[in-house]
């Protein structure tokens, strides 16, 4: 059963297509069980995320947050590694911008932050994820579990700051003080009004994600250093053979998918909440790994399923209003079985297939 | 002094209750060789199930029975993705997780209208505690008097149960020619086959026991410990369990001190808040809260010994062509 | 000793996929004999032994136990019917004590209390009966190697196994522990028990037993009465009387050395040692072949000298350098740098990433050259150009580099690698089993490029385990037996010769000469 065995298309479109759709069939089932028609609620969803330009702001709002979560997943899963600490590190990655923003916010314009911003949020989810990937790298601890464990510590981290250090002054809530002018990124129906964005709060933020997208693909497929990153993750032996030093990738590698993690703090921080907050990130980091497993791993798959997944939130934002049977949650479970079907469950499938394409195969190869 | 004491260790118990059987149930799969990070979702999966058939009938038994049954059938969920399958085991417990907080809270709000937790129990949907024996009258003597009315009586059925479960874990997997086995198939699952014994009848026994005692787990969180489900009401406790077990080298007298502690910080944490200490001055909550993290990650660098899992966990079996 | 043999196999076939391990083999083993399976590694013997046990099912062909025909569909059937194996890979839990492992699968009830006990006095008399003493309280990670291989013959014989299969049984035993085990094998023997030996080494096969089957290829080529035969006769028939590659060489004209290696020692993560204070040299213009069967260290001596593994003593003195290899921290990119080409063993485990396309595998191990960069990234352009070049002057087919290397055969996969070291212009070339899986015709196209790169006065370490590409490539033979080099030999070495030291028979020469290797 070698990679050879099945068409190129089989394998990138095929698989991946029938496992989606075995996790929506199975959403439907149980939208079915909660006694409402899986038909109707496709319609109100697909009119909620696209049908109208507001909806679509803040379909598009959303699915910045999973590309930056996505391509953080995805960039570690093409070394071989499940960082599944993207929450922790978005989260820690809001105080490289609050920093940014606090500082500068009263002294500069927007243009001038954003630099500092993307840098701070960067090396803040960056420094979060290099602990577990030193141990992963030196000591050989799993990488999934101490993620975790810092997803929970971060937690910690934040409410503590947020209710000390950073605590907006005079205020009971556990946020910081809301950033001024030079502080803010611009939303997209401020610059475009024309597009009818209205009260979504999509911004500039989209942009540096779609950047992102292009920096990670020149990255993995165009630099030496993605080069030894593919060999690492496929092939660790050969890797070795080629002289890759696995502790050098393990490290850098999580380095920059913690980066990335951090950075979806500018789209919630500086473009939307306009102050650090408790728990802004609501597992928009596990949704990182539902869209890095659906996207293949590649930035132009992950757009495509940040964009389905923020239909879904959106969508499911307004399914929620017209049918409140299906609440929010119901996101989570088509979550969960997206992870499940393209994850887990990802060979499922194969023997099946093969069997269909072996017969005319097998035919060819023993005439050859 | 002697009775906040009381107070936080009669706390530490109750807390640890559902870490303790979770981190059990973790221990019978990971000894298999099946990696398993999704004890949180079967323990919100099986809260879910006993408080709504806790309510629906009014008996906290029943609703035991269910949380089990929902708690299992998650578990075959991962043993069918993990061992018939051979997929990746972190990615099946992650999906469970989900699958699990997505599931509970949608079908409360559905068939329940709370917001997604099912109604408060009525009688005899909710364990009671258990009084020993001259409980009342004990009370009184010093040291001993609380110790006993306090500490070790009044708990509810399942915390006994749970620590129960402790020596009867060690002797099933150290005392049980199945334990022998469940033992080996995770260090060296070519020996057991070779030996003639199934492979993966072994790990789907495993996977069964660890949804029976998560089912225990998410049971005692809404029938015992509270009155019914509430949204995401594990907290994370899954995870916890699982920081317990890398802890407690996956040795179950070790788990159940690991728990211990791990319920002691939280007890302490809650009634240390505000107090001052000498020299540090007041320690945040957050320092109590984020510790059984810490520990853990200290732990997996191998600074606490080395915490090396059974030999075969996480890779799924083939048969080599030598 | 009655007439019906204990085991006989009747036309067995197997295949993998395209690959044939067992060809109409016929066996017959009497009852209460030592019966030998010898063949090099490859020839089916293992795989001949899984369908006995049940591991695997034979796609042809017949099974009889004591004369009656049966279907052996899993081990646990195998182990009913009194077979019994000693596995090459130790099957034992290594933090169990030697009662557990042996109990493992053959408890007598659900409670372990009342099963060890009652284990435990059947183990102290069978440790009595066959002389097989080992503390059943020791847990196995704590016992030597030789004795936990008794743990896995008691477990044999705790389940009444009638017939014992032991799997190269000597490859991790010094020679007292390997005498040692021929006298319990005696020991069963006199006891009426069956043991197959499978093995590749000549004195064991002499020293221990009484008949002999050769296997070569996946046939069953000739079986023996031990006393009646000899090693060589027996050397010649694994070894084969295929057709000699004769590779057109001119004579070679070494000049200095262009590789030195001094009391090289390799341990391995067991803590055995694979190779043995090994010492030569590789000078520029001449191929020095290692022959010797695969498992004998060659393997490691290749990995540490490419960077890849850690030697723990000897030095390495290349490119005008001298290399603490104790010490040493250097890698497989370090090794590249100072002119020192590698084509692996094991093209698919090490040689190439086959989800990768061709273009992509022919810089593996030379990404970082600046030839194939742009500023900050690959570029492309220049490395498909290259790619292209090698194809071409290669013959590699088909002719595309984009096609995933797993889409290729064997041969061209083999290709792509020799191309894309030999293209380096190597000072120091390492060549593992370049023919490995590899078509007639591939074959001569490597051996000639192997050849060229050495006329071109460059030094090549071969390494095979087919001993006529040795001796068709080779302007020295080095042959390679349990980690140590034991003889030397010209281009012109007859084949036997070779085997017998292959095979672990001492060197005549220096035996005579009062050397000692």
């Amino acid at each position: 059963m070698s990679a050879g065995q099945l068409p190129r298309w089989v394998d990138y479109v095929l698989i991946p297509f029938l496992n989606l759709a075995a996790a929506f069939l199975v959403s439907g089932l149980v939208v079915i069980l909660i006694g409402e028609n899986p038909l109707d609620a496709v319609k109100i969803l697909l009119w909620g995320s696209l049908g109208y330009a507001e909806g679509f702001g803040f379909t598009l709002f959303y699915a910045t947050n999973f590309i930056f979560t996505g391509l953080a997943v995805a960039v570690a899963f093409h070394a071989g590694l499940f960082n599944i600490g993207g929450e922790g590190q978005a989260y820690v990655g809001g105080l490289g911008v609050a920093i940014a923003c606090l500082a500068l916010d009263r002294y500069v314009p927007w243009y001038v932050t954003l630099p500092f911003a993307i840098a701070g949020s960067a090396i803040a989810g960056a420094a979060w994820a290099f602990i577990p990937a030193w141990l992963q790298a030196r000591r050989g601890s799993h990488v999934v579990i101490t993620t975790i464990m810092f997803n929970y510590i971060s937690f910690s981290l934040m409410v503590y700051l947020l209710n000390n250090a950073l605590k907006k002054p005079g205020s009971m809530q556990p946020e910081t003080r809301t950033f001024e002018d030079g502080g803010r990124i611009p939303f997209l129906n401020d610059l475009f009004p024309s597009l009818g964005f209205g009260y979504a709060p999509v911004n500039l933020s989209l942009v540096v994600a779609l950047a992102a997208c292009v920096l990670v693909w020149l990255l993995i497929w165009r630099t030496k250093l993605g080069y030894e990153i593919r060999s690492f993750g496929a092939n660790a032996t050969a890797a070795v053979y080629a002289g890759i030093s696995p502790v050098r990738i393990i490290v850098v590698t999580m380095l920059i998918s913690g980066g990335l993690a951090g950075m979806m703090a500018i789209n919630e921080i500086m473009g939307s909440q306009h102050r650090l907050l408790i728990d802004f990130v609501t597992g928009y980091g596990f949704v990182g790994i539902a869209v890095a497993l659906m996207g293949r791993a590649h930035p132009v798959g992950i757009v495509l399923a940040s964009i389905l997944f923020g239909m879904l939130y959106q969508g499911g934002a307004e399914l929620s209003f017209e049918m409140p049977n299906i609440t929010r949650d119901m996101i989570i479970v088509i979550q969960g079985l997206v992870i499940l079907f393209a994850g887990a469950l990802e060979h499922m499938f194969r023997p099946a297939i093969i069997r269909l394409f072996t017969p005319a195969r097998a035919l060819r190869a023993k005439e050859a | 002094m002697f009775e906040t004491i009381i107070l936080i260790l009669d706390s530490t118990i109750r807390v640890s209750t559902p870490l303790l059987l979770a981190c059990l149930a973790g221990l019978y799969s990971e000894r298999s060789g099946v990696v398993d990070i999704g004890l949180e979702g079967k323990m919100l999966g099986a809260a879910f199930g006993a408080g709504a058939v806790a309510y629906l009938t009014a008996s906290a038994w029943l609703g035991l029975l269910a949380g089990i049954g929902v708690s299992v059938a998650l578990g075959l969920l991962h043993g069918f993705a993990s061992i018939t399958n051979r997929g990746n085991q972190i990615v099946s417990g992650v999906a469970i997780n989900f699958l699990a907080a997505g599931l509970t809270a949608l079908l409360g709000q559905t068939w329940f209208r709370e917001g997604g937790r099912t109604p408060a129990l009525p009688e005899g949907g909710r364990f009671s505690e258990i009084v020993w024996p001259l409980a009342a009258e004990i009370r009184d003597i010093p040291v001993l008097g609380p110790i006993y009315s306090e500490l070790l009586s009044g708990h509810k059925i399942l915390v006994y149960a749970a620590f129960l479960a402790v020596p009867l874990t060690w002797w099933v997997l150290f005392r049980s020619r199945f334990g022998l086995r469940l033992r080996a198939v995770g260090e060296n699952p070519a020996a057991v086959d070779t030996a003639g014994i199934s492979v993966t009848w072994l790990r789907y026994r495993a996977v069964i026991l660890c949804g029976v005692l998560c089912g225990f787990a998410g049971s005692y969180l809404s029938v015992a410990a509270g009155s019914g489900f509430g949204v995401n009401m594990t907290a994370g406790q899954g995870f916890m369990a699982l920081a317990a077990l890398i802890f407690a080298k996956w040795k179950p007298f070790n788990a159940m001190f690991a728990c211990l502690l791990f319920g002691f910080l939280d007890a302490a944490g809650t009634r240390l808040q505000g107090v001052s200490f000498p020299v540090i001055g007041e320690v945040p909550l957050q320092v109590f809260q984020a510790l059984p993290y810490v520990l853990t990650v200290v732990l997996l660098a191998g600074f606490i010994g080395k915490a090396i899992p059974p030999k075969a966990s996480g890779i799924p079996y083939l048969k080599e062509r030598s | 000793m009655s007439d019906t043999p204990a085991i006989e196999l009747r036309r067995i076939n197997k295949s993998f996929g395209p690959v044939q391990a067992n060809k109409d083999i016929d066996l017959v083993v009497k009852k209460g004999s030592i019966h030998g399976i010898i063949g090099e590694n490859g020839a089916g013997k293992s795989t001949l032994m899984s369908i006995l046990y049940g591991f695997y099912h034979a796609d042809d062909g017949d099974i009889l136990v004591n004369g009656k025909k049966v279907t052996i569909s899993d081990s646990k059937a195998a182990i009913g019917m009194g077979i019994g194996m000693v596995h090459q890979h130790f099957m034992l839990v290594d933090n169990f004590s030697v009662l557990e492992n042996v109990v493992l699968g053959a408890e007598d009830s659900a409670l372990l209390s009342g099963s060890l006990g009652r284990a435990r006095v059947e183990l102290k008399r069978l440790e009595e009966e066959y002389e097989l003493r080992v503390d059943p309280d020791a847990l196995i990670q704590d016992l030597p190697v030789g004795l936990q291989q008794r743990v896995e013959i008691l477990k044999a014989l705790y389940r009444n196994a009638e017939v014992l299969i032991l799997d190269e049984p000597t490859g991790v035993l010094t020679p007292a522990e390997a005498d040692h085990l021929f006298k319990i094998l005696e020991v069963l023997k006199g006891e009426g028990k069956t043991v197959l030996l499978i093995t590749h080494k000549l004195r064991e096969i002499m020293k221990a037993t009484d008949t002999v089957s050769v296997m070569r290829r996946g046939e069953m080529v000739a079986t023996r009465e031990t006393a009646k035969t000899s090693m060589e006769e027996l050397a010649e028939l694994m070894v084969g009387r295929s057709v000699l590659l004769r590779v057109d060489k001119t004579p070679a004209e070494p000049k200095a050395p262009v590789m030195e290696v001094e009391n090289l020692t390799v341990t391995d993560s067991r803590g055995v040692q694979v190779v043995k204070d090994v010492s030569f040299s590789v000078r520029a213009g001449e191929i020095v072949g290692i022959a010797g069967v695969s498992g004998n260290g060659q393997s490691e001596l290749l990995e540490t000298l490419a960077g890849i593994r850690r030697a723990t003593k000897g030095s390495l003195k290349i490119n005008g350098e001298t290399i603490d290899l104790g010490t040493s921290t250097l890698d497989a990119a370090d090794m590249r740098a100072k002119n020192m080409g590698h084509v692996p063993e094991d093209r698919h485990r090490m040689g190439l990433i086959n989800s990768f396309s061709e273009y992509e595998n022919s810089i593996l191990g030379y990404h970082r050259d600046p030839a194939y960069s742009k500023g900050l990234l690959m570029d492309l352009g220049a490395i498909k150009k290259n790619a292209v070049a090698e194809i071409e002057k290669y013959d590699i087919r088909p002719p595309n580099p984009m096609l995933k290397t797993a889409n290729f055969s064997g041969g061209n996969q083999q290709k792509i690698v020799l191309a894309r070291e030999i293209e380096r212009d190597p000072e120091v070339l390492l060549v593992g089993q370049p023919t490995r899986g590899v078509d007639i015709g591939a074959i001569e196209f490597i051996h000639r490029r192997i050849v060229e790169l050495r006329d071109a006065g460059k030094g090549i370490l071969l390494v095979s385990v087919e001993l006529d590409e040795i001796r068709a490539l080779s302007d020295r033979v080095l042959v390679m037996f349990d980690g140590r080099i034991v003889g030397e030999r010209g281009a012109d070495a007859e084949e036997g010769e070779l085997g017998l030291l292959m095979a672990g028979v001492e060197d005549n020469r220096n035996a005579a000469k009062g050397v000692a290797l």
